[in-house]
């Protein structure tokens, strides 16, 4: 059991005095900014992320995915006290959860909430201890067509899985794979789509982008909504704690198939939001009374939650083994590991083995603080929230500026930061999705440079990419997810269709 | 899936709000631009294959035509459906989102000349007693503190330098 030895390995290196108070201070930090409006998991890890910069590795990537934690523990809060979504993977949490507290059960569903986040991600954390290891000495034989094929697979299942119009989802892709291509070309040095403008030199961070799209694009969403936060308050008291538990433990069926399903979600890159709307779509149609979902049921709380964490969390796992994220926070902690000069992918697990132990064994640990902390300060997230908007709006709005700047510490990225949140605005408006957005301007380079050499080896022929049954199917796999959407509307023979059938 | 959203309906602009079928062409139509330029450019430092392999245009060109096809996609599909309309927002959403948009439009135009914590002062104290009418004592107090914060933290703590201007030259910093 090697895994177990570098498992207790890692947890000496994160158990130690400082990363503990980092842990801590990450688990506040990110149940704060997924309480807030606007600032969410993958901004603000992105706002805080320059901070970390003169942190050594292992901490930083500590406290970074601590506030990732801290953001899914945090998003329950506010869907269930006041019905506003924090996140957009607790807009479930809201069905069920909010009724719960009307009927004055708040402490029932946060409680649910929280031990069913803290079970997903447990899960989820077990998946990684064990399988991360195998996946990367597996991807340890993989070349560089290999590499574009589980990409492209990364890019297509979005095409293939998502909610959105394929064809906006295919455009949110390629603009972003377009703004990452602008700047310096990393194989020939030549500059491109810059138009003689210096700043672009340096191309588009996809950090200003994250901070942008989310974090501005999400103050203008919620300007729009109106600012009325009427919420029910909450104490939680360890008699309900316990008592809820032992209503949990009859729902263990419940939690697996949760857990499924988000791990699922969150290695393909399905993420969390649709993993926590399918395992509540799943546990509504398998329970033997579906009419009382919406209407405060404990299961409603259990599988969206569940689910969301334990995508969240699984969504690592690609993220550390192939250099792939599952979501856009994790892309921006991928970000974080470029930054910090770690190259994520195989490599890392034998060149770089406290850092991954220690981030692994952290995750165990953060996951009981985050706990422990939630279900301790619930009434002060709540009386944060009663703050009004047009106090907070504008701070939020000085941290996002603060966070634009501090990046390459440019004024010009302060100015982009505002464009990608007008974008983000429309975006979500007109139902683009912004993760593929994401995901391409932080992989583009990869993508593009796998490709290339791809390329390179076989003089310029495609069937590189059949050239041998592992990344023949790889590839195969991919643009069947492609084709996905055409497929299901031929078979569906939906009159009068949304889309023309016609390969991008 | 069905999400439950359900708010959309097909049509539901109306003389208080605002369709999507203009913002749906216009957005297509910015993808579309953006595309050109970047097939443009990838034309012009090359997208085949050069001496030591592919040149720089080479993956970005079909990035570019891959955008243009989704754009003209989008547009195509709202063109044929002409009628179909929903609602992008409401007027009065729109005003609340442009009350945000302006005042932080000019904080960063501020920025620019001013440093950050000037404008940051200005920004939240205005918000806060045009939108907020907050009693003047806690604007003051908000508006003071919160940057002073910052400057704490960022400047003190873990020094990460913001950008300054002519004030804080004043002062000395």
């Amino acid at each position: 059991m090697d895994e177990l030895n570098n498992l207790f390995h890692g947890f000496g290196i994160a158990a130690t005095l400082p990363n503990l108070g980092f842990m801590l201070i990450g688990i506040t930090l990110g149940v704060l900014i997924g309480v807030l409006p606007g600032l969410g998991g993958a901004n603000g890890v992105a706002i805080l992320l320059p901070l970390t910069f003169s942190m050594n590795p292992t901490s930083a990537i500590i406290m970074l995915s601590c506030i990732y934690w801290g953001a899914l523990f945090g998003g329950a809060i506010t869907s269930i006290l006041f019905n506003i979504p924090g996140e957009p993977w607790s807009v479930a949490t809201t069905f069920d959860g909010f009724p719960m507290a009307q009927q004055g059960r708040a402490a029932q569903a946060l409680t649910a909430a929280f031990t069913s986040s803290f079970v997903g991600a447990i899960f989820a954390v077990l998946l990684i201890t064990f399988t991360a290891p195998f996946l990367a000495k597996f991807a340890l034989k993989f070349g560089p067509a290999e590499f574009f094929a589980v990409q492209l697979l990364t890019f297509c299942s979005f095409v293939g899985m998502s909610k959105e119009p394929p064809a906006k989802t295919i455009a949110a892709m390629m603009l972003g794979f377009a703004l990452a291509s602008v700047g310096m070309d990393s194989i020939t040095g030549t500059l491109r789509m810059t138009y003689g403008v210096p700043e672009l030199l340096k191309g588009f961070g996809f950090l200003i982008a994250v901070i942008g799209l989310f974090g501005i694009g999400e103050i203008l969403l919620t300007m729009e909504e109106g600012l009325a936060f009427r919420g029910k308050s909450a104490k939680i008291n360890f008699k309900v704690v316990w008592q809820t538990w032992g209503e949990l433990i009859k729902h263990w069926r419940l939690f697996l198939r949760s857990v499924a399903v988000g791990c699922w979600m969150g290695i393909t890159p399905g993420g969390a939001t649709p993993a926590s709307f399918m395992s509540y779509g799943m546990a509504r149609r398998m329970s033997k009374d579906p009419d009382s979902f919406g209407k405060g049921r404990i299961e409603g709380v259990v599988a969206p939650e569940t689910a969301a964490h334990a995508a969240g969390t699984a969504a690592l796992l690609p993220m550390l083994t192939l250099g792939i994220p599952g979501s856009p926070t994790a892309a921006v902690l991928l970000g974080g590991l470029l930054i910090w000069g770690l190259q994520p992918g195989p490599m890392l697990f034998i060149e770089q083995k406290d850092f991954v132990w220690g981030l692994i064994a952290s995750m165990y640990i953060g996951n009981v603080v985050g706990l422990i902390v939630v279900l301790t300060t619930v009434p002060w997230w709540a009386a944060i929230l009663r703050i009004p908007f047009s106090i907070i709006g504008p701070v939020i709005i000085v941290i996002c500026a603060i966070g634009a700047y501090t990046v390459n510490n440019s004024l010009f990225d302060v100015v982009m930061m505002l464009v990608f949140g007008v974008m983000g605005y429309l975006f979500k408006k007109l139902k683009y999705p912004l993760a593929p957005l994401v995901l391409a301007l932080v992989l583009g380079d990869m993508a593009e440079s796998s490709f290339r050499q791809s390329m390179l080896l076989s003089q310029g022929s495609l069937s590189i990419f059949w050239s041998n049954p592992l990344v023949g199917s790889i590839f195969s796999l991919a643009l069947l997810l492609l084709l996905w959407p055409v497929l299901a509307a031929v078979r569906a023979k939906l009159r009068g269709g949304e889309q023309l059938p016609a390969a991008t | 899936m069905s999400a439950p959203e359900g708010s959309s309906a097909e049509s539901g602009a109306s003389k208080d709000g605002v369709g999507s079928r203009w913002p749906e062409l216009i957005v297509a139509l910015l993808l579309a631009v953006i595309a050109a330029l970047v097939i443009t450019d990838s034309l012009r430092v090359g997208s085949g294959w050069g001496e030591d392999g592919p040149k720089s245009g080479y993956f970005p060109f079909y990035i570019g035509l891959a955008l243009l096809g989704s754009a003209v996609w989008i547009a195509a599909s709202q063109l044929r459906h002409w009628q179909r309309n929903p609602l992008f927002a409401e007027k009065a959403q729109l005003g609340l989102v442009w009350a945000i948009l302006w005042p932080m439009t000019l904080y960063i135009g501020l920025i620019t000349v001013l440093g950050i914590y000037l404008p940051s002062m200005l920004l939240i104290g205005f918000f806060m007693l045009r939108h907020g009418k907050h009693h003047w004592g806690l604007t003051l107090a908000v508006a003071l503190g919160v940057p002073l914060l910052f400057f704490l933290v960022f400047e003190k703590w873990f020094l990460v330098l913001l950008p300054k201007g002519p004030v804080e030259a004043l002062l000395g910093f």
